[in-house]
């Protein structure tokens, strides 16, 4: 394997060619780049005001079937979710990220739903998470992975819920990342950025939703306690 | 894997006359077609991007050796290994070996082109392991023992109707038509495959130098199941992969989505960075990246190397007026269209793929749309010089060229010869506007109509419009 990697290396630098000199200022090209490749091409799109950004994600995330509700304080979430289940007529039951942040909601204010905390199998039906951040330009949300996270409530079953603090939605994808950069310094196993309910176009390109992951994406939008949000935002 | 290119002529009549492939085709047009030109028109930073996008491709290409040397560093860092391929064999080897070694019966694998391109499927059956796709559509042509048709779609060259007949004769099922019973069907199946699964085979769309990261493009979720079940995730990929920052990763990223289907975004993009972490509750322990060569360092340095700029969007094909005629198994390779007309004789020898290169009308539509703007035709062309300078062309070509290039020196007999034909031609043809049939034409006019020529040369109408000729 280490022989393969020399040849292979040395494949590369001779097709390229470069002088020793060249070499050196090779090096400097490189760190030049990374410096100026910085959040340096964003769309205009997502710079928006924040009550903007919230406008323009709610808009493009129902453009790709995500359902949108929106919310004030957490302790408005379960009654949501308990809604959402019997308007889609599924269980009382989800699977949930045991997410501190999740805890601020009264659960027990909806003492049907019956709730397991942890990540997702294949019985599950309805999973429920938190997003690291929303974004604007195309009504995106990220979910960064960890312990408090796990990656496969957002993948296997057929209904996800995911919770989304409207202070967190960002103009970007850049941005998102940013954000949760600044609050952990570190880079998780996995951003799952997702963009709708899964989808297949692969039988004669009519598109059908649910070919993998959930059939159904539902976000709860939340605002901060106290700010009650615009009347035209409001779910269905 | 054994190319039949070379029957490129053979394999395109047959499509031509093939009604249920030229229904599917159609379907391009009015869907992925007309979607990116939306798509594109949404975005103003678009043509902007674009730019952007060759110039971090070019970058990249320019300092390889260096992002390697980044990328394998960062990778190994944060416990994930790298493994290194010269060719095919030693990739099927690599990845056959981490298959035993993880004790693997069964792999699920998500859609990746540079394992095709290696064979690494045949392999794997042969030595024993089951091997599942779970993109849909390539699932659907594992069931019939085909090849995919297209990057992005690999079974776009199928109707509904004969994914019913395939469903039922292989799940044993009773045939449905309802296209959304058949993708339930297909969860239902595959949903079970993903649990028994040792191994998880993906690619990339992109590997992040500064990070060590990589980063999977799907719209059905299938990649971050088929990495997230199994104990062990095996990514195959190829070195040309490679961008320095994840921001520019984004800015591919913004351009992938929009030329392939015109969509703004792909359901679902994740960046993965290493394997399963301590505390974690999923995701693969072992994390092992394949990074093929395979003929990808020969076109370093060469007229070659702008084509490794491609992000495997499609946007190339799904313009192509010779691709949406032929379909993708004309070409009679894994790549197709204009980009499998310039990679093909790459892979698999000019001598068997010549007819490639020659399989386009040069209408220019695929360098128009390609994203980070390859020129395509231009590369086209240089493989036809490749294929005349090493004796390939035909004789009846290479005749005509010569022919050609006898009256080209000359210009008064060229335009004397030209404007004769061309007055011929237009006498004939003038009433009907086309031609049907034409003598030493046929396998021109059989599927579709020349039209008639207005009698008089170009130059000759350039001249007596009076604009200077120079
Ligand atoms: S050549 Fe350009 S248009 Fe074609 S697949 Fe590659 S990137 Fe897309």
């Amino acid at each position: 394997m280490s022989d393969s990697r020399t040849v292979l290396l040395d494949r590369v630098k001779r097709a390229l060619g470069r002088t020793p000199e060249e070499d050196a200022r090779a090096s400097e090209r490189v760190a030049t780049w990374a410096r100026e490749s910085r959040a340096a091409f964003v769309p205009a799109r997502g710079q928006l005001t924040p009550e903007d950004r919230i406008g323009l994600f709610i808009e493009y995330a129902r453009a790709v079937q995500t359902e949108v509700e929106r919310v004030s304080g957490p302790d408005a979430i379960p009654a949501v979710v308990s809604r959402y289940l019997r308007r889609q007529n599924l269980p009382q039951k989800l699977v949930m990220a045991p997410e501190p942040a999740l805890d601020e909601a009264d659960w027990s204010s909806q003492p049907l739903l019956r709730i397991t905390r942890g990540t997702a199998d294949d019985s599950d039906q309805t999973g429920l998470t938190l997003a690291t951040a929303g974004v604007a330009e195309t009504g995106t949300l990220l979910i960064a992975s960890g312990s408090e996270r796990p990656t496969l409530l957002a993948y296997l079953p057929e209904t996800c819920i995911v919770v989304l603090a409207t202070d967190r939605i960002v103009g970007s994808y850049e941005q998102a990342i940013q954000l949760h950069l600044d609050e952990t310094g570190d880079l998780p196993r996995s951003l799952n950025f997702i963009t709708g309910p899964s989808r297949t176009g692969d039988i004669a390109q009519k598109l059908e939703l649910g070919a993998h992951g959930p059939r159904r994406l539902f976000v709860v939008l939340v605002d901060p306690e106290g700010s009650a949000p615009g009347p035209a935002d409001r779910g269905p | 894997m054994h190319a039949t290119s070379l029957a490129f002529e053979a394999q395109s009549k047959v499509a031509l006359a093939n009604p249920a492939l030229q229904d599917a085709m159609g379907n391009i047009k009015t869907g992925w077609q007309a979607n990116r030109t939306r798509a594109a028109a949404a975005l103003p930073e678009f043509e902007a991007l674009r730019d952007r996008g060759r110039a971090i491709k070019n970058h990249t290409l320019q300092h390889l050796d260096l992002y390697l040397e980044m990328f394998e560093e960062k990778v190994t860092a944060q416990g994930g290994h790298v493994h290194y391929a010269r060719d095919a064999a030693e990739a099927r080897t690599i990845v056959l070996d981490l298959c035993r070694t993880a004790e693997a019966r069964a792999v699920t694998k998500s859609k990746s082109m540079v394992a095709e391109e290696i064979g690494i499927n045949e392999y794997l059956e042969a030595n024993g392991i089951e091997r599942i796709e779970t993109d849909l559509g390539e699932y659907i042509i594992q069931l019939r023992k085909e090849r995919p048709s297209h990057l992005v779609g690999p079974a776009a060259h199928l109707t509904k109707d004969q994914v019913s007949d395939t469903f039922h004769e292989h799940h044993h099922t009773p045939r449905i038509e309802d296209p959304a019973a058949l993708v339930a069907e297909a969860r239902r199946v595959l949903r079970q495959k993903y649990f028994e699964a040792d191994v998880g085979i993906t690619g990339a769309n992109f590997l992040v130098a500064e990070t060590g990261s990589f980063v999977t493009v799907t719209n059905e979720g299938n990649a971050e199941l088929t990495q997230g079940l199994p104990r062990t995730h095996v990514v195959i990929t190829s070195i040309e992969k490679l961008v320095p920052t994840m921001d520019d990763a984004f800015t591919l990223l913004r351009l992938l989505a929009r030329s392939a289907t015109g969509q703004e975004f792909s359901s679902y993009t994740t960046l993965m960075t290493g394997p399963r972490r301590e505390g974690d509750l999923d995701g693969p322990e072992n994390l092992h990246i394949v990074l093929v060569d395979n003929g990808r360092t020969k076109m370093l340095g060469t007229a070659f190397q702008e084509m490794l700029r491609c992000i495997r969007c499609g946007a190339c094909m799904n313009h192509c007026p010779v691709y949406l005629a032929a379909g993708g198994h004309a070409y009679g390779w894994v790549y197709v269209g204009p980009m499998g007309s310039v990679l093909t004789p790459q892979f698999a020898g000019i001598e068997n793929t010549y007819t490639l290169p020659n399989a386009s009308t040069f209408c220019g539509k695929c360098e128009e749309v390609c994203p980070v703007r390859i020129p395509l035709p231009k590369l086209m062309r240089h493989w036809r010089e490749v294929q005349f300078e090493r004796n390939l062309t035909p004789p009846t070509a290479r005749w005509g060229l010569k022919v050609w290039g006898f009256f080209a020196r000359r210009p008064a007999l060229y335009r004397l010869g030209t404007s004769f034909a061309m007055g011929m031609l237009g006498l004939f043809g003038r009433k009907a506007g086309r031609f049907k049939q034409l003598p030493l034409a046929g396998g021109w006019t059989v599927s579709r109509d020349l039209p008639a020529p207005a009698g008089t040369t170009f130059m000759a109408a350039y001249k007596k419009s009076g604009a200077r000729v120079r």
